[in-house]
């Protein structure tokens, strides 16, 4: 009983100063650099940050599908236990799409032209367990009834598919061996706002009925402010501010999570001039000593260019790596 | 102020069909669209992709010729066909800025030499030392300080939001009228798009030009625009002021665009509008209103005849027969 | 940006294996004389010296047979003139030696001479052809990428036509037909079996490049077509037009080779064809003279290896993905 009580505490996915990056000609390239975050089971975290914030390098440091040049340097990822970080290949494959799982931005790539969504579907269950061909058919059906896919489509090719059905499949493949942990790398980027609304919908109520967890990663902070429960800032390969959605969208803290929410015009009230972030972000192969943010922080002061804040909780569920705030109370 | 500078009226754009299974049919890319926009207006085309809203502006910056209806600038009907000054004449009052800011850019070329052109087409400002000094001076409107240090750089040595200013300083550099503007921010990183909305805005206020401003996200369009035409399939479902588009949007179509919009100070509270369905085929587009297949409201009248626009308040027409 | 291009270029060890080569070739064609020991056409070495001036008819007075292969003759021209002519016949179907270091042939030609002259027609007409093929295919790439509608329909029909045709049969009986045998008639031959190729690559990123949005911007902004497609356009393919020259230019070496094997050519020149034809015809390769056929296969592989490499490493700067960090 006690067991299980521990069991129930403990978050799902802990990601603890995890460093991670590439190796190119000229350097290594810290994608990912010392980050930590909890995810609990069921929970639905969102990684927002801009293109080259190192959140899609941390996506497939998770899944351990990171590129040649890419490696973990150092931390630890405990998921139920084990630490993925050091998981040689052949155990890491019974954990891969068994129990974590992922859907791609582009499902044009990510799908093979060449098989029918049928075939592609019951090919990951026999991959990963042993399964007769009619027992796999009848899962995959289920899957595919889950995300509204028509049962006539199993023998379609994706190419006979609209973007937003394609990336239902993406989705159905992910949820193939029902896993624990899905990890969703902007999969409704390329997608119009309409299909994007009624694919979200479907994974919110899918996590309801199924009780998965979601790491979503996007650029698009309005669409994560909305759906997620935990948000994580990354900037420059670091996150910036983490915490409770709601308590991030009322009072964001770090300079450029306020940024980010004055970078996207509202549907209601009043029309307010807003500002953006000026300047670009940096190269991480020579990121700027301090705070990476200072070049572009409109509330620099001194100390930012010097040293580098760490993440400190300064609210319940709510911190942030900002000098602004350090021992600051929030009232 | 109310003079009107563009008038499409009942403009249709088809595509033949390259196929031989196909052979004969259209893509009914752009069907009876008709508006008008006023000098020193900003007006915002919203749709999703295949709704016809980028082949609107292609037609209007005559990169495609409208298959049959009228299109009007500034009094004098732009004919399918016009002599090579009239061309000229009518480019150097209408600019576009793409949505691709990189692809818009000659990787070959230079910030300078980029720049250079339209002065030198048009003629503009004359001697090599009047040019380069235009180019400064327009460089430094869209914020790319110090100019000398951009006039030398490749397309590729600039980021995103650089190479759109680069792109926006060209359109602005021969004193436009109109600039048609197709998606300008949407490939740009978020942190930037707030930056490059306010710069346009400035511009437009202070070259005095008209905008046409094309995107997929209604608070964007709200954001920069007076006036909001809702294109779907082809066909503009409803055009009228940005807020009573917004508030009082009529069409189920606006409402379900409305309702899918990320909106976190709304939160998930809010009741939504959500049907499933994509874009019709443009080739077959269902019979009467186009937007009936996936309509919450539809009634057996809806496929029967295409719905007329209707005026429901001042300057504030729908096509529904709601 | 061109200075950018061919730094990348030298960068890439492809590239700068492939342009060894083809420097190397060119020296050596460039100073073939210089190089060349004997004279490649003839199988013997006469030496000429005035013995005395006098009056006379041209007579032979004095012939004496030295060895075997060496004669000595002395004779009077027209007037007042004695002339001593040493007359070295070259061993046939030499074996390589000091003398000749890739041996004789069965008519007692010295071979490396042979394939030092041969390299200059080799070379010149793969390049000539090369130039020629790249220039027709991307003028016939532009008229049609550019102006599309009827010309393109001609155009591709056209090119879709030959590309049919297997290239190779139709050289020979062109060239089986022309009676007129030489250097031009095969570099006309080559050059128009082989443009299809070319154009319909270079078509298809003319058609890519004309719906770029910066060739839109061109024409909105009111550029003249010329302008676009010369200024705009054309820059942006340079490196596409340079592989397509390089891989014509090492098709036409091959075929080349093979119609002058074949004995389409001018038998008569000296090429690295023409050196296989003759030693073809003379059962070099039953008699085992691997020292006559050996040598132009390799010289005519190694060129065509450096043609393909520097092709690759085009390849490579122009797509980032194929760039390694």
């Amino acid at each position: 009983m006690i067991e299980l009580d521990r069991l129930e505490m403990t978050p799902l996915l802990q990601c603890k100063n995890l460093v991670a990056g590439y190796r190119i000609k000229s350097g290594f390239v810290h994608a990912v650099d010392d980050v930590s975050f909890d995810l609990d089971r069921g929970g639905f975290l969102g990684i927002a940050g801009e293109s080259g914030c190192g959140k899609s390098t941390l996506a497939y440091a998770i899944m351990r599908l990171l590129k040649d040049n890419a490696t973990i340097e150092s931390g630890s990822l405990l998921f139920k236990g084990a630490d993925l970080a050091k998981l040689d290949e052949e155990q890491m494959k019974k954990i891969r799409w068994v129990d974590i799982s992922m859907a791609f931005q582009s499902a044009m790539n990510a799908l093979n032209p060449v098989l029918s969504v049928g075939e592609q579907l019951t090919d990951a269950i026999h991959a990963h367990e042993e399964a007769t061909q009619s027992d796999a058919r009848k899962r995959a059906l289920e899957v595919l009834k889950l995300v509204d896919i028509p049962k006539d489509r199993f023998n379609s090719y994706p190419h006979q598919l609209s973007g937003g059905m394609k990336q239902r499949v993406m989705i159905a493949m992910a949820l193939i061996l029902n896993p624990e942990l899905i990890i969703m790398d902007e999969p409704t980027t390329a997608l119009d706002v309409v299909v994007q609304r009624t694919i979200i919908e479907k994974i919110q109520e899918l996590r309801k009925t199924l009780g998965f967890s979601v790491i979503f990663i996007t650029h698009d902070l309005s669409l994560l402010v909305e759906i997620s429960d935990t948000l994580a800032i990354m900037y420059a390969g670091k996150i910036v501010e983490y915490g409770a959605s709601e308590s991030l969208f009322n009072r964001p803290l770090h300079p450029y999570t306020k940024g980010l929410m004055n970078s996207f015009p509202s549907l209601t009230g009043m029309i307010k001039r807003m500002g953006g972030i000026e300047g670009k972000p940096p190269d991480l192969l020579k990121p700027p000593e301090g705070c990476r943010f200072h070049p572009r922080c409109p509330q620099a002061i001194p100390i930012c260019r010097e040293s580098c804040p760490s993440l400190e909780e300064i609210a319940d569920r709510h911190s942030v790596a900002c000098f602004l705030h350090k021992g600051a109370e929030i009232l | 102020m109310n003079e009107n500078i563009l008038v499409l009226e009942g403009v249709n754009k088809h595509f033949p069909v390259n196929s031989f299974r196909m052979h004969g049919k259209v893509v009914h890319a752009m069907d009876d669209v008709s508006f008008s926009l006023r000098r020193g207006e900003v007006l915002a085309i919203v749709g999703e992709s295949g709704s016809g809203k980028t082949t609107t502006a292609n037609v209007m910056a005559r990169i495609y010729k409208q298959t049959s209806g009228r299109v009007t600038f500034e009094g004098r009907e732009i004919s399918k066909n016009m002599s090579r000054e009239d061309e000229l004449r009518y480019h150097k009052k209408v600019q576009m800025i793409f949505q691709d800011p990189f692809g818009a850019l000659n990787p070959t070329r230079t910030v300078g030499r980029i720049m250079e052109r339209p002065f030198v087409i048009h003629k503009i400002a004359g001697r090599r030392k009047a040019v380069e000094e235009s180019i400064d001076k327009i460089l430094i409107q869209v914020g790319l300080e110090p100019p000398e240090q951009f006039t030398r750089k490749f397309p590729h040595e600039l980021s995103g939001g650089q190479r759109q200013r680069v792109n926006i300083a060209r359109a602005f550099a021969v004193e436009p009228e109109l600039i048609l503007a197709d998606e300008p921010t949407s490939m740009l990183d978020v942190s930037n798009r707030m930056s490059i909305m306010n710069m346009m805005l400035y511009l437009k206020e202070s070259h005095s030009v008209s905008f046409i401003y094309i995107t997929h996200d209604l608070s964007g369009a709200r954001y920069m625009s007076d006036r909001i035409i809702v294109m779907y399939a082809g066909m503009i479902m409803e055009i009228g002021p940005a807020e009573k588009i917004i508030n009082n949007s009529f069409h189920p179509y606006t409402r379900l665009l409305k309702s899918a919009a990320p909106s976190p100070e709304m939160g998930l509270k809010r009741k939504r509008l959500i049907t499933g369905g994509d874009i019709p085929s443009l080739i077959d587009p269902p019979g009467g209103c186009r937007f009936h297949p996936r309509c919450p409201f539809v009634s057996d009248i809806c496929s029967l005849e295409v719905p007329a626009m209707k005026k429901i308040d001042e300057g504030h027409y729908v096509r529904c027969i709601l | 940006m061109l200075k950018d291009t061919f730094s990348l270029f030298i960068e890439n060890r492809k590239a700068l294996f492939g342009l060894m080569i083809l420097v190397f070739f060119s020296g050596v064609a460039i100073f073939a004389p210089l190089i060349a020991p004997y004279d490649p056409k003839t199988n013997k070495v006469d030496v000429l010296r005035i013995v005395e001036e006098e009056m006379g008819r041209t007579t032979t007075v004095e012939r004496e047979q030295i060895d075997e292969f060496t004669e000595r003759r002395v004779y009077t021209q027209s007037i007042a003139t004695t002339y001593e002519r040493v007359t070295t016949k070259l061993p046939l179907n030499a074996r390589p030696s000091r003398q000749h270091l890739l041996g004789t042939t069965k008519a007692g030609q010295d071979l490396f001479s042979q394939m030092v002259y041969g390299t200059r027609i080799t070379l010149a007409v793969g390049l000539v052809t090369g130039l020629f093929t790249t220039i027709l295919a991307l003028t016939l790439a532009l008229l049609a990428g550019y102006f599309g509608g009827v010309v393109d329909d001609i155009i591709s029909l056209f090119t879709n036509v030959f590309l049919v045709i297997p290239s190779l049969p139709l050289m020979i009986v062109i060239a089986a037909y022309i009676t007129v045998r030489g250097v031009i008639p095969i570099v006309l031959i080559l050059g128009l079996t082989s443009w299809p190729w070319s154009t319909r690559i270079l078509r298809s990123q003319v058609v890519s490049l004309r719906n770029r949005d910066f060739v839109r911007v061109s024409r909105i902004l009111g550029e003249r077509p010329l302008y676009i497609l010369f200024r705009e356009i054309l820059p942006n393919m340079i490196s596409l037009v340079m592989a397509s020259f390089f891989t014509s230019t090492m098709a036409a070496i091959m075929g080349e080779a093979t119609l002058e094997f074949l004995g389409l050519g001018n038998v008569s020149i000296v090429s690295w064809g023409t050196i296989l034809y003759w030693a073809q015809n003379s059962g070099a390769l039953l008699s085992g003279a691997w020292w006559w056929f050996l040598p132009p296969g390799i010289c005519i592989a190694l060129i065509g290896t450096s043609f393909a490499l520097m092709n690759f490493a085009i390849d490579e700067i122009s797509n980032p993905k194929l760039r390694k960090r």
